[in-house]
């Protein structure tokens, strides 16, 4: 049962992880919560599903390109929304960033409707039964996927060179540009590598709920900033690891405290990691200079 | 307090039910928007929970006027004290936080409490709180205005807005200068949660049903949205953003559809053309015009010579 519970929470985990990335990833660069992060989790559910449905683009093709047009997305986002505020006030940043969030919901309200859409099974109902857990094949798929794509950003940041600009424009935005980095473009990779992995959120918890609504990208969005910030927001390790462990104590929690209280657990163990280490799990504590 | 009945039928005979609402609901918005920007606008603290204050103070009021018969004005009181204290227990361990950290921490906060709501037994739970007698009326809500507007006034003109402010620009500083930052902050979180939980009181007997989801994140987002139309750090420019963002989306109903993608656009420009707001930090509007006309006045001598 108590394994049963760490399986069901490390799917739903690394769902929360992918999007935990685009929200920490983003910060890292230019310290700003990105609020449409979950419409854009929200907009890849459709895209996916679109894909699927209406233009009958077989799955694993469909899965990548809602992710391109996420990536698109978010680089849109990123220009109309944030680029001219650069140089203002985080908080002016921060409510251009809610307008976005309160824009796309409502479009994609305009343009879907209200109602539910479901989304086809890409592979048959099949489960797997060990000693200790049952597990779907479909649940097997999101986790390797989930992995690969932890694995592959991983990568991406530590070898390429692009990735490297990366992390130089996170830890010193004007010494990085005296050094010959495009910061705009940096921040544009940025947002559509972010954007691309929340899309794919989308599309997994999409297909594994089978549900599609426009209303959809609200909860994980914030759960997904939970994640971040538990990890310590800006680090990226941290913020698989924070969805990782946001997703199994939330499984945990609906299934020995109450289901009722899941969402409370969630938040109420990101209040208790913030008071006992402020900056997150693995943040660094920020330097004050005077 | 029949003659506030028949003030308020008076007026609402005078102008329309409809427009009567509106006011009301700008009033109860003007208390909200005002004391977040004491917390936001002058004390320089991120916190995007403020709904999770009012829904304290309106369902502790609505209770004890249902369970215990409470007259309406020591019901109200217990609703603003009950989420005053509620923001002193939240301040004193949250506080220590900075930044976007106390941000996601009081949304946190924000979205317990909703939940919480949403699942004991004494708020009604999903199905929602019921038959709240209706006791808002026009001049309770003036009154409730009119004695926010003059506190916050009277606290940000004195030792603490100053030490609040001191605060805002500089913690450090401010904390050399033997500001203890820490009780501040947690004074002007019990105040502006105590303002909060007041307009919760008006609102639950004025709507006279209450919902946990009347109070969720996007609430406290609109009441953030307000005080940052209207400009940080001005009492008056919270009444302005208040008044334009319940009165707009009424406005804006021939285009239902369009309503919040219109209202989403609107702050993305509104960011984008004046960031500081409709009013700026300005707090007086006579200096405001009185610059703009000097600056005319130079530029026209530019011009003469």
């Amino acid at each position: 049962m108590f394994i049963q519970q760490l399986v069901n929470g490390l799917i739903l985990g690394s769902t929360y992880a992918l999007i935990a990335l685009g929200y920490t990833m983003v910060y890292g660069i230019i310290e700003l919560i990105n609020f449409a992060h979950g419409e854009i989790y929200m907009f890849g559910a459709f895209a996916g599903l679109l894909l699927v449905t209406v233009l009958k683009v077989p799955f694993f093709l469909a899965f990548f390109l809602a992710m391109a047009l996420a990536a698109l997305l978010g680089m849109t986002v990123e220009f109309l929304a944030y680029r001219p505020l650069r140089h203002s006030t985080r908080l002016a940043a921060l409510i251009s960033a809610i307008g976005a969030s309160i824009f796309l919901q409502n479009l994609a309200l305009l343009i879907m409707g209200a109602q539910p859409y479901t989304f086809p099974s890409p592979v048959e109902a099949k489960v797997y039964q060990t000693p200790f857990f049952t597990i779907s094949r479909l649940e097997i798929i999101i986790l390797i996927f989930s992995f690969l794509l932890m694995i592959a950003l991983t990568l991406f940041i530590q070898r390429t060179k692009i990735g490297k600009a990366m992390r130089a424009v996170a830890q010193d935005k004007d010494t990085a540009s005296l050094m010959g980095i495009n910061i705009n473009q940096i921040i544009t990779v940025t947002f559509a590598i972010g954007s691309a992995l929340g899309a794919a959120s989308g599309v997994m918890v999409g297909i594994y709920f089978r549900t599609v609504t426009f209303s959809m990208g609200l909860m994980p969005g914030l759960k997904g900033f939970v994640a971040a910030v538990l990890g310590g927001i800006g680090n990226i390790p941290g913020a698989m690891m924070g969805g990782i462990l946001l997703g199994i104590t939330e499984t945990i929690g609906a299934a020995y405290i109450s289901s009722q209280y899941r969402d409370a657990v969630a938040f109420a163990l990101l209040i208790m990691v913030l008071l006992l280490k402020p900056t997150g799990l693995l943040g660094r504590p920020v330097q004050e200079k005077v | 307090m029949a003659v506030f009945d028949s003030i308020h039928l008076f007026l609402q005979e005078l102008i329309g039910a409809y427009y009567m609402q509106l006011i009301i609901l700008v009033g109860i918005n003007t208390i909200m928007a005002t004391s977040l920007n004491l917390i936001i606008g002058y004390t320089g603290q991120l916190s995007i929970g403020h709904a999770a204050f009012m829904s304290l103070g309106a369902y502790c009021s609505a209770l004890v006027t249902l369970h215990l018969g409470f007259p309406f004005l020591l019901s109200l009181l217990c609703g603003a004290l009950f989420a005053a204290i509620f923001g002193v227990i939240i301040g004193i361990p949250t506080l220590k936080l900075k930044g976007d950290y106390l941000a996601i921490a009081t949304l946190g906060f924000g979205e317990i409490v909703r939940i919480v709501c949403l699942n004991l037994e004494i708020t009604g739970g999903a199905m929602g709180l019921r038959g709240i007698p209706k006791k808002t009326n026009f001049v309770w809500v003036l009154l409730a205005v009119l004695f926010t507007v003059f506190i916050l006034n009277r606290i940000i003109k004195s030792r603490i807005g100053r030490a609040l402010v001191a605060i805002r620009e500089d913690e450090t500083a401010a904390d050399s200068m033997g500001i203890n930052s820490t009780y501040y902050k947690i004074l002007c979180f019990g105040v502006g949660a105590f303002f909060a939980g007041l307009g919760g009181g008006l609102l639950a007997h004025y709507i006279r049903f209450l919902h946990p989801k009347t109070f969720d994140f996007m609430k406290s987002i609109e009441q953030l949205c307000m005080v940052v139309l209207g400009g940080l750090g001005n009492i008056w420019g919270s009444f302005v953003g208040a008044t334009i963002l319940t009165v707009a989306p009424e406005m804006l109903r021939s285009v239902a559809d369009l309503r919040l993608l219109i209202y989403g656009l609107v702050l993305i420009l509104m960011m984008r053309l004046r960031p500081q707001g409709i009013l700026g930090e300005q707090t007086r509007l006579a200096p405001f015009f009185s610059q703009k006309i000097r600056n005319l006045l130079q530029k026209r001598t530019r011009t003469n010579t």
